[in-house]
């Protein structure tokens, strides 16, 4: 789960991080009181969506003047802004967060991710920061630095300074960067953070290190024990198919194809995903039903389905290990005919009780489609769908 | 042979008396696996199933002589399982629940560090030697005891590695779900080592899909060490970078982790790699040949 800016930066600002002063507008009208609070001569609205590549977006714009920055509120909000990491028609932008501007010597970059294959929590850090970091990775790999924190010592004083040293700061700013860092760990730790991304780390030109953006990601599985956090999700920022689903509590992606796919088990709904590429069609959808799919998933699953109405054909493929496949079979049954399905549906049942459950199909009298294995059912959906 | 498990493996189930502990327990049992007892907080002396409740897996251990254990405990409460089992002195746990928060899982891998107990998964299938020992969710009549070994991030991906390897008349020396958690106990290098000292074993079935560099490392330890014959099958070429497809370790992050490099990786290392998951058995087959 993702957090706004203005979120995430309250959470710093809880573990005595500071960040740029800044005040959060959902109307352009409030501009000139955000001013009147923050002072100064030039302001940055920032566009509130859960994607990066705001600011070539044009959703980051620095203003001189109240009328400036009324004229950018009104030009942002309630719009769908599209950037380079998000979908085509973008998400929208409900809120700004209108921040000071500080004088800036140098933009680092700062990062709190899982490192999956040193088991630990990794820090990368860089010198070039306010840029692509996957960019710089891939040209300037000497420019990116690492450290990996053991989880009995924590991270320790050491890492930090290597990580400041390489940076290039110096004097003061040395053990204010390792106080930062401690800082940022302690709130990835305590917060089950997926994600900690600062980018930029500011150094003002007096020499503090400041967030000025900041990133942050909950790892899904802990939200159970961050209620504070999960109940700032923001479901606007996520595909409305994608939110209906996730309450139902079924896993689903939408994608750009019309080939509907219902399967249990999120590797063979990739393969699947996959398999109807190669036969010449393309998915609709990602969407796993399960390892305790009844038929009231299954008729789920088919509305979740047919909302998106690119979806010419729809394929069902279950592999039956604990669930029985006449069980899927007749909640399939069920679902076309309370759902009432108006797309050709391609079914391939294989496991426990395959056999009956092909029989039910056969004998239901709908215009199910039954496949006998997995490649004729992905060619059968594509010529359907045709 | 077979690797971590065989007939002669003693198991309990912790989460026994619960309802997903209860009905695979049962299955384990019918399958013919040698279940020894269960460990439920508070139950202890009971009886289920007619097998001994303990309240501690170290009580459990004690009176059983149990030397393998898998988890249906919720996710909140997983964490505190393994490292209960491992500190018991079971050696293979396998540990099925979905969900656990990734903090858990790096400091579950520090201790068991310097423990040595094998923990597979969590978030997976569990592991089998058909017609000897089943612990976890697979359904055990699609196996047959045989010699391909097979080790895989997704559960319904590895049933239909093994139907087609069953019904090629091939048949697997021991199946292993390692899960489809970003941090989980064995890995593919660990299988493929056991799998190529494994006598039984004649070619293995290795099946991945998008996120983390498993499958590259895998590839390079297979270019080194594995001289049988290996077959592989890689999920997500489809998926969209970013998205979180399902399991917590399937995801594209900052452009890694993608099918096609993973795909290049092991065939470059003298995998087949199968087109198609229908194209597994076929694979396997090949690899054979060669």
């Amino acid at each position: 789960m993702n957090l706004h800016e203005y979120q995430a930066k309250a959470v710093l600002r809880d573990y005595g991080i500071a960040t740029p002063r800044g005040v959060t507008i959902a109307a352009a009208a409030e501009c000139a009181a955000a001013v009147d609070q923050l002072g100064g001569a030039a302001w940055v609205a920032k566009a509130q969506i859960h994607a990066g590549g705001r600011g070539k977006a044009g959703g980051v714009k620095v203003c001189k003047s109240v009328d400036e920055l009324t004229a950018t509120a009104q030009a942002l909000l309630g719009q769908r802004l599209v950037t380079y990491q998000n979908a085509p028609d973008g998400q929208p932008v409900n809120t700004l967060l209108i921040e000071e501007t500080l004088p800036i010597a140098r933009e680092l970059y700062l990062s709190i991710t899982v490192d999956r294959a040193a088991e630990r929590i990794g820090i990368v850090a860089s010198a070039a920061g306010g840029m692509d970091i996957e960019e710089v990775a891939a040209r300037e790999p000497e420019r990116i630095l690492r450290e990996t924190v053991n989880p009995v010592t924590g991270l320790m004083d050491y890492q930090g300074r290597n990580l400041a040293f390489g940076l290039g700061l110096a004097g003061e700013q040395i053990a204010a960067f390792v106080k930062l860092l401690k800082g940022f760990y302690r709130v990835f730790i305590d917060k089950d953070l997926a994600l900690l991304e600062i980018n930029p780390l500011i150094v003002t030109t007096d020499g503090r290190l400041l967030p000025l953006d900041c990133k942050m990601g909950v790892d899904d599985n802990a939200l159970y024990r961050q209620k504070a956090l999960a109940e700032q999700a923001d479901m606007s920022q996520i595909d409305p198919k994608e939110a209906e689903a996730h309450a139902h509590n079924v896993n689903y992606i939408a994608l750009n194809g019309n080939i509907g796919c219902m399967v249990n088990g999120a590797g063979l709904a990739m393969a699947t995903m996959d398999l109807i590429k190669l036969s010449g069609g393309m998915p609709a959808n990602f969407l796993d039903v399960g390892g305790g799919a009844t038929a009231e998933t299954v008729a789920q699953a088919f509305q979740i389905i047919l909302a998106d109405s690119n979806v010419k054909a729809v394929l069902i493929n279950i592999f039956g290990g604990i669930v029985r496949c006449d069980l899927i079979a007749e909640g399939i049954i069920q679902a076309v005919k309370e759902v009432g399905v108006k797309v050709p549906v391609v079914v391939r049942l294989e496991g426990t009780n395959a056999d009956k459950g092909r029989e039910l199909l056969a004998n239901s009298g709908l215009a199910i489609i039954a496949a006998n294995d997995l490649t004729e059912a992905a060619k059968r959906a594509v010529e359907e769908a045709k | 042979m077979s690797i971590l498990i065989n007939k002669n493996t003693k198991v309990i189930c912790q989460g026994f008396t619960g309802k997903q502990g209860s009905f695979h327990s049962e299955q384990a049992i019918a399958y013919g696996t040698q279940m020894v007892g269960g460990v439920t907080p508070g139950k202890g002396g009971q009886t289920h199933l007619n097998l001994p409740v303990f309240n501690t897996v170290r009580d459990a251990v004690r009176a059983t002589g149990a030397n393998a254990s898998m988890l249906y405990v919720p996710a909140a409460f997983a964490a505190d399982g393994i490292l209960e089992a491992a500190d018991a002195g079971v050696t293979v746990i396998a540990c099925i629940t979905e969900g656990i928060p990734v903090r858990d899982m790096i400091n579950v891998k520090a201790a068991l560090k310097a423990n040595g107990a094998k923990l597979i998964g969590p978030n997976c299938p569990g592991l089998i030697t058909p017609g000897e020992c089943k612990i976890g969710i697979m359904p055990g009549f699609i196996h047959k005891p045989g010699k391909v070994g097979i080790v895989s991030r997704s559960g319904t991906l590895t049933y239909e590695a093994v139907w087609q390897t069953t019904n090629l008349g091939l048949g697997q020396s021991t199946c292993v779900g390692i899960g489809g958690d970003p941090i989980k106990g064995l890995d593919f290098i660990d299988c493929l080592e056991m799998f190529q000292a494994d006598a039984q074993t004649e070619a293995i079935i290795l099946v991945g899909e998008i996120g983390g560099a498993a499958e590259e490392a895998a590839a390079e330890y297979i270019s080194a060490h594995v001289k049988k014959p290996v077959a592989a099958y890689i999920a997500g070429l489809t998926a969209p970078k970013g998205k979180r497809m399902g399991h917590a370790g399937a995801i594209i992050a900052g452009g890694k982790g993608t099918a096609t490099e993973k795909i290049a990786a092991l065939e470059k290392a003298g995998v087949v790699v199968a087109q198609s998951p229908a194209g597994l058995g076929a694979a396997v087959a090949e690899a054979m040949r060669r």
